[in-house]
């Protein structure tokens, strides 16, 4: 742990209202977590508020960790879509554009990212990074939820009337789920499941079972 | 600026009269009035700079940021998204693509006005570096903020290493065009001289926590372009480099903060680098399945994606005499080129001048650094004959260069299928014919 000078008085004023068995405790715990700590570059970089990292951080694992309240359907997402989506995406999805590929798919060569996607977290979290372009980071927890469910409704995965929230979109079994080589997320930074150093595979899955 | 001969001397000759008077002469000091050594070394001065040629009409100086000679006209062309390529090479969309002119690049650095790019259509963000921090977060037991000030007191370590789009090498498409260059069919790698802290420097000072196995790193670009290394990458060998060739690094590049992920494919070297997140998970974000991957339908018996395809694999190219280019004379001509290895160092490189029947050891020129171009030369004779010349590397983890269709059964698929599909990872032997004439072609 880093001493913040500006914290110190405040850490002294706290602690004089305890017991002094409870102060000398709370001393320790600070002194070998300062030990456990590198010092060596002293004062370089600041500890990050909690509100800073709560402006930046916009990650969603797979796991639905990251997810914010909220929710949505189909049904509220084809205005949304409509709106915000179409001019680039195409009116049902399907067509995709220049600089926009399309987003609702079927089972044909070319598949979309709803069908092909492995996690609906995926969807959410890029809608919410990356989108609309140019207008990024604009839509509400809801919107997104809404959205998300409008191209997974309009992929034949959900119901039009399916809500997603930060419960159901985790939950949700992907069709192409296990079309992924390793399938298994802890087994991607393995080199033997992934056969090979150079990012070549060879053709039959090596995870599979034989 | 292009300043005329007489406007030049005029200035140098306010210059010299300027010098002269800080060093306590009154006037512009005469070969008459030379009787002092202040005077003396005025007027020797004076000579001098009477006696510099000006520059020629069209010629390019600048004395604070140099330009090269308008002689060279050596550029990068469109890339993917952009193409128009060829020696006249234009850009439909100049932000989304370049290639580096590999065959007209010098030993083994490319200079950062040459190194390819490929900005998947965003346009490179205008960062003010006063203004930019990285959020280092997740499993550590202390998030920190680092500015860019406290990135540079840290101690520097400076790195040689190469870039490489996984989509470099396509056997398909301009690819496979007769006439492509080395800039066409290999011009998404490049090689530089990295400067900055390592990852491991500052992952240590935030402390990572038991269980943390991922670092998602995130651009401050409009889209948040983010990529996921595992750990054990950020922990070996990742660079937070705010130098390039011994200067910033570009905004097309990454100014002012890029991670390098040594050997891994260019999209893990993530430019404008904000954000760094630590868990115990891969987020999957759209960059692990668009355009890092490969979506099979069709393509493998499986069926399968293949994604999370970290390290490029043992690569090399000749460079000169390649594609496009054209023999004047019989005689000798040094085979040159560029090998280079995601996996470590370069161990070998042979060269075939007869189609790959027989390969013969070129000499790597050095320095020859891991996960970095090396250069290597093969002394030959040309006689006037057809010949096809080829190169294959070995690196230091022993994994040799595939041929066409070594690689297709590394994929499982037909060598000609890698000739009509893009599958990326494509490190094949790549084949230039010399035709009788002198000509040069691509023969994949």
């Amino acid at each position: 742990m880093r001493f913040d000078r500006g914290k110190l008085p405040q850490m002294g004023a706290f602690t004089m209202r305890f017991s002094k068995s409870f102060a000398l405790a709370v001393a320790l715990v600070a002194c070998s977590a300062a030990l456990a700590q590198t010092n060596k570059y002293e004062n370089v970089g600041k500890t990050a508020t909690s509100e800073e990292i709560r402006a930046k951080d916009i990650t969603i694992l797979p796991s639905g960790k990251g997810l914010p309240p909220g929710k949505g359907t189909a049904k509220e997402g084809a205005p949304i879509y409509a709106t915000h989506c179409a001019y680039c995406h195409g009116t049902t999805g399907k067509e995709g554009g220049p600089l926009a590929p399309k987003l609702v798919g079927d089972t044909s060569y070319e598949r979309g990212p709803m069908t092909s996607w492995p996690f609906a977290t995926s969807v959410w979290d890029y809608i919410n990074r990356a989108m609309p372009r140019y207008q990024e980071g604009t839509l509400k927890p809801d919107q997104v939820y809404a959205v998300t469910a409008f191209l997974l409704y309009r992929s034949g995965i959900i119901k039009e009337d399916d809500v997603m929230d930060a419960k159901s979109l985790p939950e949700l079994q992907m069709p192409n789920r296990n079309g992924w080589v390793p399938a298994r997320l802890e087994d991607i930074p393995d080199l033997k499941k992934r056969a090979g150093r150079n990012g070549q595979y060879p053709g039959p899955d090596p995870t599979a079972a034989h | 600026m292009k300043p005329k001969k007489s406007d030049r001397r005029q200035f140098l000759k306010g210059g010299a009269a300027l010098a002269g008077l800080a060093a306590g002469a009154i006037a512009i000091p005469s070969a008459a009035s030379g009787d002092t050594i202040k005077d003396a070394l005025a007027q020797a001065a004076a000579d001098t700079y009477e006696g510099t040629p000006g520059p020629a009409p069209g010629q390019q100086f600048d004395a604070v940021y140099g330009v090269r000679s308008r002689y060279e006209t050596v550029g990068r062309v469109g890339g993917i998204g952009a193409f128009h390529h060829g020696p006249d090479g234009k850009f439909s969309r100049p932000f989304l693509g370049a290639l580096t002119p590999l065959q007209d690049v010098m030993g083994i650095i490319t200079p950062a006005a040459l190194h390819y790019y490929d900005s998947h259509g965003y346009i490179p963000p205008d960062i003010d570096p006063q203004k930019h921090s990285l959020l280092v977060h997740g499993m550590v037991e202390r998030p920190m903020t680092f500015t860019l000030d406290d990135l540079k007191r840290l101690p520097a370590v400076t790195r040689t290493h190469f870039i490489e789009c996984n989509a470099n090498g396509t056997t398909n498409g301009h690819g496979a065009d007769p006439e492509a260059t080395p800039q066409i069919t290999h011009g998404l790698t490049s090689c530089s001289i990295w400067t900055g802290v390592l990852l491991s420097r500052v992952l240590d000072m935030v402390g990572v926590k038991k269980g943390a196995t991922w670092i998602l790193a995130e651009a401050a670009e409009g889209t948040r372009f983010s990529k996921g290394i595992p750990i054990a990458k950020g922990l070996d060998d990742c660079l937070l480099a705010y130098g390039q060739n011994g200067e910033a690094v570009r905004p097309e590049q990454g100014y002012p903060l890029r991670l390098i992920s040594p050997g891994y494919e260019g999209i893990y070297n993530v430019k404008w680098l904000s954000r760094l997140e630590l868990s115990d998970s891969p987020a999957i974000t759209e960059r692990e399945l668009y355009y890092n991957t490969t979506v099979t339908e069709g393509k493998f018996g499986d069926h399968k994606s293949r994604w999370f395809r970290f390290e490029m694999g043992a690569n090399s190219v000749i460079t000169r005499p390649s594609g496009g280019q054209r023999l004047d004379s019989h005689g000798f001509y040094e085979i040159t080129g560029l090998a280079w290895s995601g996996a470590g160092a370069i161990r070998r490189v042979e060269v075939s001048t007869d189609n790959g029947r027989t390969w013969k050891d070129a000499e790597l020129q050095g320095p020859v650094l891991p996960k970095a171009h090396t250069r290597f030369g093969f002394p030959w004779n040309w006689g006037g004959e057809e010949a096809v010349l080829m190169s294959r590397s070995t690196d230091d983890h022993g994994q040799v260069q595939p041929s066409l269709v070594e690689l297709g059964k590394i994929w499982d698929v037909d060598a000609n299928y890698l000739r009509t599909h893009g599958l990326g990872h494509a490190n094949a032997i790549r084949p230039w014919k010399v035709a009788a004439d002198g000509g040069v072609y691509n023969a994949i």
